[in-house]
Formats: C-alpha cells, structure tokens, sequence
C-alpha cells in the first residue's frame, strides 16, 4: 500500500509500497525530503542490528535540519546528508558501482529521487526485487520534454513550458524508466496557439 | 497437436571418446543444411530407438552457438541408468541417422549481468561450454569453479585450462579440494549472476548459500543434468483416454503415455520447464515429485504431476490425461 494519494492513473505507471527492513548484510538507504520520515517510521521495527550495516544517504532539498537529529539518532553505520540530488549523485553512483550482491536497497521520498536511483542501481546490477520504495512528500512530476529530451524537474501544473525549448506540453502519465522520468508532449500540436489554463495536478 | 519442438533429421559425424565415461557426439543436419542457431545453455532432446523401446533424453549443446554446420553433445556414460546414456555409448556410431529436436534453452544467460559466475560439477559441464562460447565472443567478465573427481575424469579440462587459465577453478575430489562456496558467493560484486549445473545435491547446495548471502532469485539460475530415474513399475489410470497403462521400471511415465500414443506436451523432459504438468484426479499412495517446477503447496496437495520425471507407488493413480 502506497503511503501518498495519487490520482487514478494507466497500469504502467509507477507504484510504490511500504518500507519495511529485512535483513540482510548490507542496506542502503537513500531518501529525499520527507521520504526521511518513512525511514523513522520503518526504523520503529527494524531488527536492531539492521542499522548497523545500514548507510543512509540523505538529500535535504529544501527541509533544512528538520529530520537531521532524527536520522542521527538511529545510529546508522554511514550517514551522509547533502542539500540536493547533484550535490549526493557522485556520492550516490560511487555507492552503487562498489555494493556486493546481498545488497538490499531502500528509497523513500520524491518520484524523481527514485526512478532516477532504480535507473543507475539496475544499470549496475541491482535487482528489482532488492529494492523497496515508498513515496512521500511532493508529487511534483520529473519530465522529458519528447521534443527536445530536455528534463525538466519538479513540476506541478499541466500544461507548462518546456524550460529548454519552450513548448508548452501537456504531461502524461507514461513513464520512462530508462530516463526516470514522465513523458511532456506538446499540448497545441494539432492547433497552435490554442493553450489551455495550467491547473496545478501535483503538489 | 505435436509434442516438443520441431524435429530435426541429422547424421553422426563423429563419436570420440573423452575418457572412460565420457563420449562427444558431432551432428550434422542430414541433408546438408544449416542447423537452427542457439544459445549457450540450450539442449536438444535426442530420440534413440533401443530395441523397441523409444527413448528421448535431453543433452545440451556444447558447441558453439555460432557454428550452425554441428552440434555437439557429451554424454556421460551410466551404468546404472535406464540405459538412454548406454544407447548412445554402445549402438551410436558415425554415419549413422538420428532424430533430435530443435534447440530449447532454459538455462540461458542472463546478458544484463556484470559477471557470470558458473559452478559445475561433473558432467554440467557441458552447457557451460556452449555458454562460454558466448560470452567470449562478447568479452563478457565470466569465472568457472569446476569440481571433477580427479583429473583423469574432468571432461574437457586440458581445453578449458589451455583456453581460460584465468577464468578456470578446478576442484578435484581425488586431491580433496573443495570449493569453498560461502566465501566465494559472499563479495561478489553486484550484478553478478551465478549459474549452476551439476548433481542435484550440489544445485540445491548452491540455492541454499545463495539465499543465506542475500542473492536475490532472480541472479541464481541452475540446471539439473540427470536424466529421469527408474524406480518400481506402477499402473496409472487416464482418465480422458479411458484406460491404464504400466509404466515399467526404466521407463519414465511420459514415456509410457507416448508408448500408448497419449500425446503430452514437453520441452525439458526433465522436469524443469513446466509444459508436461498435468493434473492428478484421485491418488491413493505417495507421488515420487523428481522435478524443479511444482510448488511445496502443489505436492503436498497431490494434485499436479510431471510425468516427465516423476514416479508413484500406492493403489491408484488417475490423471488427466
Ligand atoms: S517436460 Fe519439462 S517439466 Fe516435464
């Protein structure tokens, strides 16, 4: 069962679950924003060894210090906090790259921080089955505009502007695991001009 | 509806004997042509007519798959069999027509993976041949632990040492080396995959170590290479066909229903592939499951049976078939 509420959507579309520890030699724990909550939440009955071969990375993106002490206090073998995605990727890839089969990975927060983490974890190797995920905090879409692949992240309303080409796509809900991302088609292809009002789908 | 794949019309092209056991046969499509392309890791199921009794054992290609001019397999001889090895070891000889079935793979390789870690015991040697075929022609990372029980008896290891020094680790039951499995599973770098071919006691081996350091399913791939096993004779009712047939002590059931012309579904002929699978009506006795495929749940409920491999002892066995 998803932890977030999302908008009834076609069968292909990412789906998330619940955290919850198994145990195994080696955990990796990476989360953004309030995806630290679900890792709290799953350390409430977690195996007390389980944090002991656990590394938590963790991206702050824009929560600040309001889960550091929290995090801290779980007593992680590793803890890494970074502010944003790019400032922990090298951290994150360098982690991947070194990991040994038995590894079970963990991904909690925004759908961008997880599809792009499933992306180069199973581009390294990482079974499907080894990872585990549960969404939370913003629904905030990641897109590739399909006309000029530019990415765009974090986006709320539909439809929007391409930030690189300047189209205005309508976002869909296919998704892309290879790019992590949703897919954004021009939404005045067949009339011009013709733009509808941006709604704001995603919080 | 036809059984199994396609046939294939081919001709002996040679018999060479490896060692005391051990034999290779070469094939040849009869009337010159190409032979369907495979994968490493593919078998063939070889039809030998043994005086009177039709027998369809599965051997795996060892070639290279890239060559579609022959096919080779090695058969292992036993003694003790129900006499399919014994055939092929005795009566088989070059220029002689044989029918075996186009290729089937169900031990391929996983190509999404870093490194291919291959453990073989024996005679599961051979699949890895025809995989390691492939994978150097890719360059792919591969490691082979090899146990034989001694030097003399390890098929294709002056080959496989003179090629792949660096790839090869040799076990050798007569010098009392072992593999030391726990160690080698533990650390190895994600995305590899480890295959196994051998004795059902060494796959289950490899299975079990495997889910104790954590590897996922999905990266433990295994063949067993045993052919099905005599047992006691027992009588079997068919309930679509109306009638009870005998199956005798070296035959295997699916045998007996093609003996009595009762058309069954295969691929493997050695209970891992799941087309044979059929459904058990009334069983008063205990069901001998040899296959890979059935759940615990499925056998403990009697219900389901792999006539390819499995055997029965009790009063009464009806199936629908
Ligand atoms: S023929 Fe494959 S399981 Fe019986």
């Amino acid at each position: 069962m998803s932890t977030s509420k999302f908008e009834p959507s076609i069968i292909s579309r990412p789906v998330y679950g619940k955290l919850s520890a198994q145990t195994a030699s080696h955990n990796l724990l990476i989360a953004d924003a309030q995806g630290a909550e679900a890792i709290i939440e799953m350390a409430e009955h977690a195996p007390k060894s389980f944090f002991e071969q656990a590394h938590i990375i963790y991206i702050q993106k824009g929560t600040a210090d309001a889960y550091l002490s929290q995090l801290e206090s779980l007593g992680a073998n590793q803890l890494y906090i970074g502010p944003t995605y790019q400032a922990a990727l090298p951290r994150i890839l360098n982690t991947l790259e070194n990991t040994q089969v038995g590894i079970k990975l963990y991904l909690a927060g925004t759908e961008g921080l997880i599809g792009q983490v499933i992306r180069d974890a199973t581009r390294f190797g990482v079974a499907m089955s080894d990872i585990q995920t549960e969404h939370r905090g913003s629904t905030a879409r990641r897109i590739q505009c399909v006309h000029c692949k530019g990415i765009i992240e974090d986006v709320t309303v539909d439809p929007f502007q391409c930030s690189h080409c300047g189209l205005f796509l309508f976002v869909r809900d296919h998704y892309s695991r290879r790019i992590a991302a949703f897919q954004g088609v021009r939404v005045d292809a067949e009339d011009p001009g013709n733009i509808p009002e941006a709604v704001e789908r995603f919080k | 509806m036809t059984a199994g794949t396609p046939k294939i019309n081919v001709t002996v092209e040679s018999v060479t004997p490896l060692n005391a056991l051990i034999t290779r046969f070469t094939f040849r499509e009869s009337c010159g042509k190409d032979l369907p392309a495979f994968s490493g890791g593919a078998h063939v199921v070889v039809e030998m007519d043994d005086h009177g009794t039709k027998r369809m054992n599965p051997y795996s290609l060892m070639s290279d798959p890239n060559d579609t001019k022959r096919y080779s397999i090695t058969v292992r001889r036993d003694d003790e069999g129900r006499g399919g090895s014994l055939y092929m070891h005795s009566h088989v000889k070059a220029g002689m027509e044989m029918v075996i079935s186009t290729p089937v793979n169900l031990f391929s390789l996983d190509l999404t993976a870093k490194k291919h870690l291959m453990i073989a015991g024996g005679i599961g040697i051979t699949p890895f041949m025809s995989q390691i075929h492939q994978l150097t022609s890719t360059r792919a990372h591969f490691e082979l632990h090899y146990s034989v029980r001694s030097d003399a008896l390890g098929a294709y290891l002056q080959e496989l040492t003179q090629s792949y020094p660096k790839n090869l680790h040799v076990y050798r039951d007569d010098q009392d080396e072992q593999l030391k499995l726990a160690e080698l599973l533990n650390g190895q770098p994600v995305g590899t995959h480890v295959y196994v071919c051998g004795p059902k006691g060494m796959i289950d081996w490899v299975r079990e170590t495997a889910r104790e350091a954590d590897w996922p399913d999905s990266s433990v791939h295994f063949e067993e290479f045993t052919a099905p096993k005599s047992g006691n004779a027992f009588e079997v009712t068919l309930h679509q066909s109306n009638k009870t047939i005998s199956v005798d002590r070296h035959q295997s059931l699916l045998e007996a229903l093609e003996a009595s012309s009762v058309e069954v579904p295969y691929l493997c002929r050695g209970g891992a592939c799941g087309q044979c699978e059929t459904n058990v009506l009334e069983c008063d006795g205990n069901i001998e499951h040899n296959d890979h495929w059935l759940t615990d749940d499925q056998r403990l409920s009697k219900t389901k049976i792999m006539p390819c491999v499995s055997r029965f002892a009790g009063k009464k066995l009806t199936i629908e078939r």
